[in-house]
This record gives C-alpha cells, structure tokens and sequence, in this order.
C-alpha cells in the first residue's frame, strides 16, 4: 500500500514538474486547461439549440487552484502567466503534502489519484488571483453586526450539540452525504470531481453537478419565486436570457448550507455566458445584507471537459460515517476502561 | 382471498386476449402500425416528452395484484395502511424462479430493515417512474434528462455518443433512440442493491431494463417496460402504465434531500451514550 502510495508520489512530482515548464513546450495538464481569456469572448458567438437559446450544454468544470479570496500578501488583481504557474505549482504541492506516508489523510485520500490531483484533470485556466473581482480587493467584504450576531449563535448551538462525533447530525454535511460545496448555488469548486453537465429544453436550463447528483432544474418562463414556505438547500432558481447571458436568480435558501455564512435571506445571482467552443465565463454575486453591507462578485470561469458524468451514490455506500462514529464510541469506551482500570 | 384468485383469472383472461392483438399489431406493416396520436414536436423534430410527470397506481406497494392491508408501522394506523392494487404486471404476475420467489417472499417479511427506500438510497429502474412522486423529462438532442424528486435521483438517457455501461450503479446506465412515436430507453449495468417495490420484488445485477416512452395525448404517455434478468426471472416480463403530466402552470419538481430524514434511523444507535 505504502509501495503504491510513494509510486504516485512520483508520478505526480513527474507533472508538476512538466506543468512548470514555459508555455511552448507540450504539458498535459496545462493542454487540457481551458483559456479564459475576456479577449477570446468578444468576437465569439455562441450556438444555438433547436430552440433559439445560447447553447451552454455539454460537460463542463470549475476545477481551479485559484482561491476565492486574495492571498495575503498578494497585491496585484492579475498574475503573468509565469506567477500563474508558480502558484498552481505552489498549490498543488501544498495538496501532495496530505498524503505524507503513514498519515490518517494519507489513508484516507492519496492526492496524488487520479481524479483527486486537480493538474491530473482539466481545470478552469485563470490568471486572477482570487475568484473575488469585487470588492476590488478580492476579499469577502467584513461581516455586518447581524451576521456576527447570528455566526455567534451558531458557534452555540453547535457547541451545546456536543461533539463533531458525538452524533451524525453534528458531523459536517458533505461527509453525510447530503450536499456538497460543488452544487451551490453559486458553483463552487468542489476540490475533486468538480464536473458539471448543462442540458438544456425549451424554457428550462438544467446543470447537474456530480457531487452529489445534484440536478438544479431552471425555469426560463419567468414565473414567480415560491411562496417564503418553500426552502430549500439550493433555494429556488428562476432564470433569464439577458442577449446571450444566461442570468439566474436563486433565493429560498434554508439556510442549512449557509454558503459563506450567509443567513436564510441570501440571495445569488449568476451569469453565464458562452466566451469560446471551450469556455463559459460565470460570474456570480452574492446578497445578504444580514451579513454583509454590500454585494460582493466572483468570476468562477467553466472549462469544457470530457464526459459522460458516471453516478456518484454517495449516501448509500457512506461506511465513512457509521465507521467514524463507532470508532468514537470504541474510543470512549477505552477512555472511561483505562479511567476505571487507574482509579 | 376468492378476490385475489378473481383478479388473477380476469388478468390472466385479459393477456390471454391482449397477447394475441399485441403480437398482431407488431406484424403489421410500419403504416397501419401508426398510433392514433402524433405528439407535437420539439424544435429538433422529436415528439415532446418535456414535462413533468408522475403515475396514479399504488405499484410501489407492489407492482403485483394486492388487496389493501395493514400498515407495516403501527403507529401510522390507516395513514400509513396499503392500498389495493390490479398491479402493472402483464398476465398478473412476475415469472420468478423457483429461490428467487422465495427470497422474494424474505424480502417482504424483513422489508422494514432491507427496503433500500426506507434507508433513503437510490431507487433504481424502473422504480423511479411509479415510486410515486413526479419527476422532470428535460429533453435535450444528445441527452435526455430523467429527474426525479425522490432522492434527486437522476438518470442521463444518451441518444448520441452511446457507450456500454462503465461501471455497475444503482440507476444504471441508458441509452435511447426513437423508433417513430416511441423513445425507447435501454438500461444497463444495474447494481443488485435495488428493489422494484415496498413488497420485496427485486432483480439480480443482469437485469436489463428496456422502456418505452409512447405519447397517447398531450398530457399522457403510455410506458412501457420489458424486464430481463435470467439470474431472478425464468422469461422476460413486461410492466405497463400510463404516465400523467403536471398541468399546473407553477408545477416544478421540489428538493426531497432524504438523506437527513434517515440518519437517526441508520446511525441513531452510534450516538453519544449520556455520560453514566
């Protein structure tokens, strides 16, 4: 096991070294990366379904080493492509770091597979160097009073829960299997995975993410947002054609998956539009002002990739959970044996 | 019990009369084959599916004849009682090996701690269709989009790019094509871990789904599937139904993120014992 492990270590350290080279000479991961460029999209016009809309179907990800917010430290809105480089590199090694040999997260998940190394698959090639492109900082702007507020009664409650493995309920959703960071709204990178499939019908868009067979249906007819009683994980989505940009306005959240730590009045608003055969440029803005004082933006860029998207059961082979929760309860019965054993 | 053997026989009667006519049908020529129904068409040339869809039977309680019974949960009394059925099995009843009926009949007896709907998992084909609650047809040229409410289980129908299933899953993996009026879906590469209903029913991983999706107005479809799976069945076997479109103008299919209503079910007995 550790023989394999190290094996890949290899191999990955063989990519990054190649992804380091200049721009000329061939380098998989970076041929696979998708231009983002806003100059490509000017002239570009997209396809057309049967039906007349912009076509945005296909497969696609927002895999990308570039964070949401600004590094610290870091000043500039844009990197050259060499800068652009040396942090996916830096990045990429800071991942291969988890799977030091002998180490839970190395058990857990080699970084190195295919599948998890993000420069092993495509990626949403980007010069920024944060997805945030307002505030001009590309910092999330400060929380407001009411989101301290409501962030302090949270940290409470789960506090007054117990334990992270106590109990199901206190253990993180995604490891429940319930919803992952990938499916949004707005779509976020979900680390590994990180595939969406756009399909579209007359008056409807559909994007399915793969974590975890999350299909988000919606409807173009321009029909009202649902009564408040209807909350949702992913809120309730309504969509527009805006020329050739797809905008989609999601409220309804119930909270559950405070994106950001956002409260249950979020709202998001995304935009997509087709830049090249290869690319959509998705940008998104958030809106809370029972958190924030003003809407922030990201630019998020999709790369095609390839398909089919296979299913991902995530719930129905969740050993993870019950193993982690009966070995916390195995551990608490040694505890209080070796309590009674020194008494 | 003298009604379920009058059901039976009156089944039995009616595919002894529908087989022939059926079979009649099929050799006849592609002109007089022409279903009375011509669906409208997408702007690609293909009969419309899109919609939002659901059945009106009580298959996912068995897709064979049953009478009403009981609730399994006491405490639900009649809320959560069985209603009776004519069942969706062509001629009555599924052609079951010998062992396979037998664990059939387990299934049924242990079905509160081995329904993998209980446990909130995905449903599986073609219980999707008749679980009960409505799903979306999103239709596309290249894909087909089968959406359901329960569990968010989907299911992409290729039309182009087909491939062989890659791996084994729970909703399996489809390919489609129009034969006239009809979008025939082919599925494959099934896991064994679904159920076809809350009775037990079940299939082996050969199982082999083969659906037929024939518009007979603007707001039904007939469907059709014939199943496959020599492992379970001694013949293939069809299940026939209609599907009934969601006319509401608002109608849209809703988050049933089920997971979370399971957990203290699956995982209760793992929590944190108070402190003795």
């Amino acid at each position: 096991m550790r023989g394999g492990a190290v094996a890949l270590v290899l191999a990955f350290a063989a990519t990054i070294s190649i992804a380091g080279q200049s721009q000329t000479t061939a380098k998989p991961a970076a041929a696979k990366a998708a231009p983002a460029s806003a100059a490509a999209g000017k002239a570009y016009k997209a396809p057309r379904t049967p039906d007349g809309q912009p076509d945005l179907q296909g497969f696609w990800t927002n895999s990308t080493y570039v964070p949401l917010q600004r590094p610290n430290g870091v000043t500039k809105e844009i990197y050259t492509p060499d800068e652009a480089e040396a942090a996916i590199k830096a990045a990429a090694e800071r991942e291969s770091e988890q799977t030091e040999p002998g180490t839970t997260a190395d058990v857990h998940y080699d970084f190195t597979q295919f599948g998890l190394d993000r420069s092993q698959s495509t990626f949403a090639r980007n010069l920024r160097t944060s997805l945030i492109v307002d505030p001009a900082d590309g910092k999330i702007p400060p929380v407001n009073a009411a989101g301290q507020k409501r962030q302090q009664e949270r940290a409470a409650a789960r506090k007054a829960a117990g334990g992270q493995y106590d109990a199901v309920e206190n253990m993180p959703i995604g490891s429940r299997c319930i919803i992952m960071g990938g499916a949004g709204p707005p779509l976020m990178n979900a680390g590994y995975n990180a595939n969406y499939q756009i399909v579209q019908a007359p008056g409807y868009v559909m994007i399915l993410t793969e974590m975890i067979h999350d299909a988000r249906i919606i409807p173009l007819d321009g029909r009202a947002q649902q009564p408040t009683g209807v909350k949702q994980w992913v809120g309730l989505s309504r969509g527009h054609w805006e020329g050739d940009t797809l905008v989609v306005e999601t409220m309804n959240f119930n909270g559950k998956n405070a994106f950001q730590g956002s409260s249950d009045n979020l709202k998001v608003t995304e935009r997509f539009t087709r830049t090249a055969d290869d690319a959509i440029s998705y940008r998104f803005t958030v809106e809370d002002p029972q958190t924030w004082d003003r809407p922030w933006t990201a630019e998020a860029p999709l790369a095609k990739t390839e398909g089919p998207i296979f299913e991902f059961a995530c719930h129905e082979t969740n050993y993870g959970i019950a193993n982690i929760l009966a070995g916390a309860r195995a551990d608490e019965k040694k505890a209080a044996e070796q309590k009674k054993g020194s008494n | 019990m003298r009604n379920r053997l009058l059901i039976g026989t009156t089944l039995a009667l009616m595919a002894g009369w529908l087989l022939p006519v059926l079979t009649n049908v099929a050799a006849q020529t592609p002109a007089a084959q022409a279903p009375a129904y011509r669906a409208p068409r997408t702007p690609d040339g293909k009969p419309n599916l899109n919609g939002i869809w659901q059945t009106m039977n009580t298959a996912n309680w068995n897709i064979e004849a049953h009478p009403a019974g009981p609730s399994p949960v006491r405490e639900l009394g009649a809320s959560g009682a069985v209603p009776a059925g004519l069942g969706i099995v062509d001629g009555g009843e599924i052609p079951y090996l010998p062992a396979a009926r037998k664990k059939q009949q387990e299934n049924y007896a242990n079905r509160l701690k081995l329904d993998p709907e209980i446990k909130c998992y995905l449903p599986g084909v073609p219980r999707s269709t008749y679980q009960g609650m409505p799903f979306q047809i999103i239709q596309s040229t290249k894909h087909i989009m089968l959406i359901h409410e329960f569990a968010g289980a989907v299911r992409t129908v290729y039309m182009t790019d087909q491939t062989e299933a890659p791996a084994d899953s729970w909703m399996g993996w489809s390919n489609g094509r129009w034969e006239g009026e009809t979008l025939v879906v082919d599925t494959k590469g099934f896991n064994d871990l679904s159920w076809f209903d809350r009775a037990g029913n079940f299939h082996s991983d050969a199982l082999h789904v083969v659906e037929r999706f024939t518009p007979r107005s603007a707001e039904t479809i007939n469907y059709e599937v014939t199943i496959e799976d020599p492992k379970v069945f001694s013949r293939p076997w069809k299940m026939s139904m209609p599907l009934y479109k969601h006319v509401e103008r608002n109608a849209q299919i809703l988050e049933f993120r089920c997971v979370e209503f399971v957990e203290d079910l699956l995982y209760g007995h793992l929590r944190k014992q108070p402190a003795k």
